[in-house]
C-alpha cells in the first residue's frame, strides 16, 4: 500500500461505563467539592507553578472525571501547594485537598 | 503522740498500698520507655541540664506550673484557684504527712501507707504546741483542697462561671478517676473526724468530731470510713493510667525534658509521648480554637487530637489535617504542649513525598536566576510570594511608599514566584519543600541584597526558620515601614478615623512581631483594641494549613473573628497579611486595608 503520509487517528471516545472512576468517586466521597467545578480556568491562570511547568488543575479535574488518573497525576506533580487556586476558585472548591488526596491515593496504590 | 496499733498495720491499708505499687511500677516503665527513646545527644543534654544551674529553673517551673498553676491563674482567678488548691493542697497534705511520720514515729519511716493514714495509727497522749501546729496545717490544707473540689463540682454544672464556655467530654476512665478524686477528700475529712477524739485534730476535724459525737458512736463507723477512704484512693490510683490525671506525674518528666531543649521528632513516641500524657484535658484549647465556632468542628481541637494520638487511633491524621495551625492553643496551653508540632509530624509521617516533582525548578535555573540579576542591584530585595500576587494593591502601595522614601529596590518575583515552601511544610512535606527552599535561596543569594522584604507573614515565618540566607535580614513590610517612619524618610499625617489591627497568626504568635505594626498604625490613625489580646488573635479563616476546611466553614471562622475585632466599633480594619486581607475584605462590612495601603493614604 502506498504511504501518503495520512493516518487514521485512534478514537478519542471515552467509554464512561468502563473507565476507571475509582479515584473520582473517592474524591467525591471525601468532601465532594470536586463535582462543583465549572472549568472556568481561574485555577490554571493564577497558578504559581504554571509559570514554570504544565501544572493545570482545571485539566486535572477533567482527566479524573474521564478516568485518566495517571495522566492527571503527571499533570499536577509539579504543584507547590501554594493555595492560590483555592482562593480564586469561584465555586469554593477545596483544591489543595483534592491535589493532596490524589497524591495520597497514588502513594497507597503504587509505592 | 504514740502509736495506737502495735504493728502499725491494719487490713484497710491493703487497697491503697496495692494502688501505690501499681502506679509506681507503671510510671517507672513509662519513664524508662521514654528515656530509652531519646537520641544519644538528647540524653546527654538531659544529663547536663540536670547537673547544672538549669535544675533550679526546672524546679521553679515544676512549682509554678505543676503545683501553683500560675498560667491558669492569669486566665481566670477562680479556675486557677481550683487547679492550684487541689494540686498544691494535696501535695502539702502528703508532704506534711511525711514530716509528721519523721517527727513522731520515726520507726515507721518508709512505710508507704503510714503518712497517708497517720491519724488512724496514732493517739494523742498530751497536747503540745508543735502537735497543734501540725494539726492546724493539715486541717487548713484539707480545707483548701475541699474548697477546690467544691469548685470542681460546681464547674461541672456552671463552667461559664469559671471562665470556660465549653469543657472536655470525658471518657470512662476519666470519669472513674474524677469521681474517685472527688470522693477522696470528703472521705478523708470524715475519717480523720471520726478519729479526732483519739488522735487529735484541729479546727475542722475536732469540730466535726464533736458534732458527730452528738448522734453517732464514732468507733462504730471509724473502720468503715477508713476502709472507704483507702478504697477511694486505690480506685483513683488504678484508674490513673487510663485517665487524664496521668498529667500529674508526667508533667514533671515533661518539664525536665523540655528544659533540656528536647523537641518532639515523632508524633507519638519519645518526647511526644511525655507531651501527650501531660495533657490534662483541661479544655482551655476548646474555647481558644477558632474551629469550635463552626458546628461540630470542636471535635477536632487539640485536646481531642492528643487523646486520639495517645490511643494510637488512625483518625488522628484526619484530625491533624483539619487544624488551621493558628497556634492559639499552644499559646494558651497551661502545660505548654506544642500540639501544632505534633500535628505537623503526624502529617509529615503520611506525606506522599515521592510523588511531587520539582525538577523543573532546577532545569529552568538560569531563567529563574537571571530574573533578580536583570534588575538593578540594590540593597532591598522584595519578594511578593504567591499570596501577595493575588492582592497586588499591597505591593503597589508599598512601592509607592518606598519610591517616596527614595529607596531603591528590586522585585524578585515580578513575573511569578516560586512558592516559599511553607504551604508544603504545613501539609507535611518538609522534605519536598527543600527543593523550593533551595531554588529561592539561590535567587536571593545571587542578588546580593542586604534586606529581604516580604509582605506575607507566611513567607516571613518560613524565611526566618527554614532558610539559611547568610545574614540577609528578613523583614516584614510592617517592620520596614516602621523603620522608614523612625528614620523620618516618609512623612505622615495622623487621620481622625479609628482602626483595629488584626494580628496575622504567622506574624504575631508565629514570629512574635506585635509592636511594629501597632507603632505604624498609631502614627497614622487612632488604634482601637479588639476584644482579644494581641497573642490571642483569632485566625482569619483563610489558613493554608487546613486541608479539610470547606469554604463555608472558613467563612464562619472569618465572621467569628470579625465579630471579635469589631467589638469596639472601629471605622476600619487593618491587617498585614495578604491572606487575612482577602478573607476579611470579602465579609467585612467596614473597610479592610493592608497596613501598607493605610500608610500610603496618610502620606504627605
Amino acid at each position: 500500500m502506498v504511504d501518503f503520509g495520512f493516518k487514521l487517528s485512534s478514537s478519542n471516545r471515552i467509554d464512561l461505563d468502563s473507565c476507571d472512576s475509582d479515584l473520582f468517586l473517592k474524591l467525591k466521597a471525601e468532601s465532594g467539592t470536586i463535582k462543583q467545578c465549572i472549568a472556568c480556568g481561574s485555577c490554571a491562570s493564577s497558578c504559581s507553578a504554571a509559570n514554570f511547568t504544565g501544572v493545570n488543575f482545571r485539566k486535572t479535574i477533567l482527566l479524573i472525571e474521564r478516568g485518566k488518573n495517571e495522566e492527571a497525576k503527571e499533570l499536577i506533580k509539579g504543584c507547590m501547594l501554594c493555595g492560590k487556586c483555592t482562593l480564586v476558585c469561584p465555586r469554593g472548591i477545596n483544591t489543595r485537598e483534592i491535589i493532596l488526596s490524589i497524591n495520597q491515593y497514588y502513594k497507597k496504590e503504587r509505592f | 503522740m504514740k502509736e495506737r496499733i502495735i504493728f502499725g498495720y491494719d487490713p484497710f491499708v491493703i487497697p491503697f498500698t496495692l494502688g501505690v505499687i501499681f502506679i509506681l511500677l507503671y510510671l517507672g516503665t513509662g519513664t524508662v520507655r521514654i528515656l530509652l527513646n531519646l537520641k544519644r545527644e538528647e540524653a546527654l543534654n538531659l544529663l547536663s541540664s540536670i547537673f547544672s544551674v538549669k535544675l533550679f529553673k526546672t524546679f521553679k517551673d515544676i512549682l509554678f506550673n505543676v503545683l501553683l498553676h500560675i498560667k491558669i491563674f492569669k486566665r481566670n482567678i477562680l479556675l486557677g484557684y481550683m487547679h492550684a488548691s487541689i494540686a498544691f493542697g494535696w501535695f502539702m497534705l502528703i508532704f506534711i504527712g511525711h514530716i509528721e511520720v519523721i517527727l513522731y514515729t520515726p520507726q515507721r519511716n518508709g512505710v508507704i501507707y503510714y503518712p497517708v493514714f497517720f491519724r488512724y495509727f496514732v493517739m494523742e497522749t498530751s497536747q503540745t504546741l508543735r502537735g497543734a501546729f501540725f494539726f492546724f496545717l493539715m486541717d487548713l490544707f484539707l480545707l483548701i483542697v475541699l474548697s477546690g473540689v467544691a469548685l470542681a463540682i460546681y464547674k461541672r454544672f456552671r463552667s461559664v462561671r469559671l471562665g470556660m464556655k465549653r469543657t472536655t467530654r470525658l471518657k470512662t476512665g476519666d470519669k472513674i478517676a474524677l469521681w474517685s478524686l472527688w470522693m477522696i477528700f470528703p472521705l478523708r475529712l470524715l475519717a480523720e473526724s471520726f478519729t479526732a477524739d483519739i488522735s487529735g485534730g484541729s479546727f475542722l476535724t475536732s469540730t466535726i468530731n464533736n458534732l458527730l459525737g452528738e448522734f453517732a458512736e464514732s468507733t462504730l463507723y471509724m473502720d468503715t470510713i477508713w476502709w472507704a477512704y483507702s478504697c477511694a484512693l486505690a480506685l483513683f490510683l488504678f484508674a490513673l493510667p487510663f485517665s487524664r490525671y496521668m498529667h500529674i506525674p508526667t508533667e514533671i518528666l515533661l518539664i525536665f525534658l523540655r528544659n533540656a531543649g528536647i523537641k518532639s521528632t515523632s508524633s507519638r513516641d519519645g518526647f511526644a509521648e511525655s507531651e501527650i500524657y501531660s495533657c490534662s484535658s483541661c479544655g482551655i484549647c476548646i474555647d481558644a480554637c477558632p474551629m469550635s465556632v463552626s458546628g461540630n468542628k470542636s471535635e477536632y481541637t487539640s485536646v481531642y487530637l492528643l487523646r486520639k494520638l495517645r490511643r494510637r487511633r488512625q483518625d488522628s491524621l484526619f484530625m491533624a489535617e483539619q487544624c488551621l495551625m493558628c497556634g492559639k492553643c499552644v499559646e494558651l496551653c497551661p502545660v505548654e504542649i506544642d500540639s501544632c508540632r505534633l500535628k505537623l509530624l503526624k502529617k509529615r509521617e503520611n506525606f506522599p513525598n515521592k510523588i511531587f516533582d520539582y525538577d523543573y525548578l532546577g532545569k529552568r535555573e538560569p531563567v529563574v536566576e537571571s530574573r533578580a540579576n536583570l534588575e538593578k542591584k540594590s540593597k532591598v530585595l522584595y519578594y511578593a510570594g504567591c499570596m501577595t500576587h493575588l492582592t497586588p494593591q499591597i505591593y503597589k502601595s508599598l512601592f509607592n511608599i518606598m519610591d517616596r522614601a527614595k529607596i531603591e529596590y528590586s522585585f524578585m518575583d515580578r513575573d511569578g514566584s516560586i512558592c516559599c515552601g511553607r504551604p508544603l511544610i504545613l501539609s507535611g512535606g518538609e522534605n519536598t519543600a527543600k527543593d523550593l527552599v533551595e531554588a529561592n535561596s539561590k535567587i536571593i543569594l545571587s542578588s546580593n541584597a542586604d534586606i529581604l522584604l516580604l509582605s506575607c507573614p507566611i513567607c516571613f515565618k518560613v524565611f526566618n526558620e527554614n532558610y539559611n540566607l547568610n545574614g540577609v535580614k528578613v523583614m516584614h513590610h510592617s517592620q520596614y515601614i516602621n523603620l522608614l517612619i523612625k528614620e523620618e524618610k516618609i512623612k505622615l499625617k495622623k487621620g481622625d478615623f479609628s482602626v483595629v489591627y488584626h494580628d496575622p497568626c504567622d506574624l504575631g504568635r508565629g514570629s512574635l512581631v506585635y509592636t511594629e505594626p501597632r507603632e505604624v498604625i498609631s502614627a497614622v490613625a487612632i488604634l482601637k483594641d479588639s476584644s482579644n489580646l494581641p497573642n490571642e488573635s483569632i485566625c482569619c479563616g483563610g489558613s493554608l494549613a487546613s486541608r479539610r476546611f470547606t469554604q463555608s466553614e472558613r467563612d464562619s471562622v472569618t465572621l467569628h473573628s470579625l465579630e471579635k475585632l469589631n467589638v469596639n466599633n472601629p471605622q476600619k480594619l487593618v491587617t498585614s497579611c495578604p491572606l487575612c486581607l482577602k478573607s476579611f475584605a470579602k465579609l467585612n462590612k467596614r473597610e479592610t486595608l493592608d497596613i501598607a495601603q493605610l500608610v500610603e493614604n496618610q502620606m504627605i
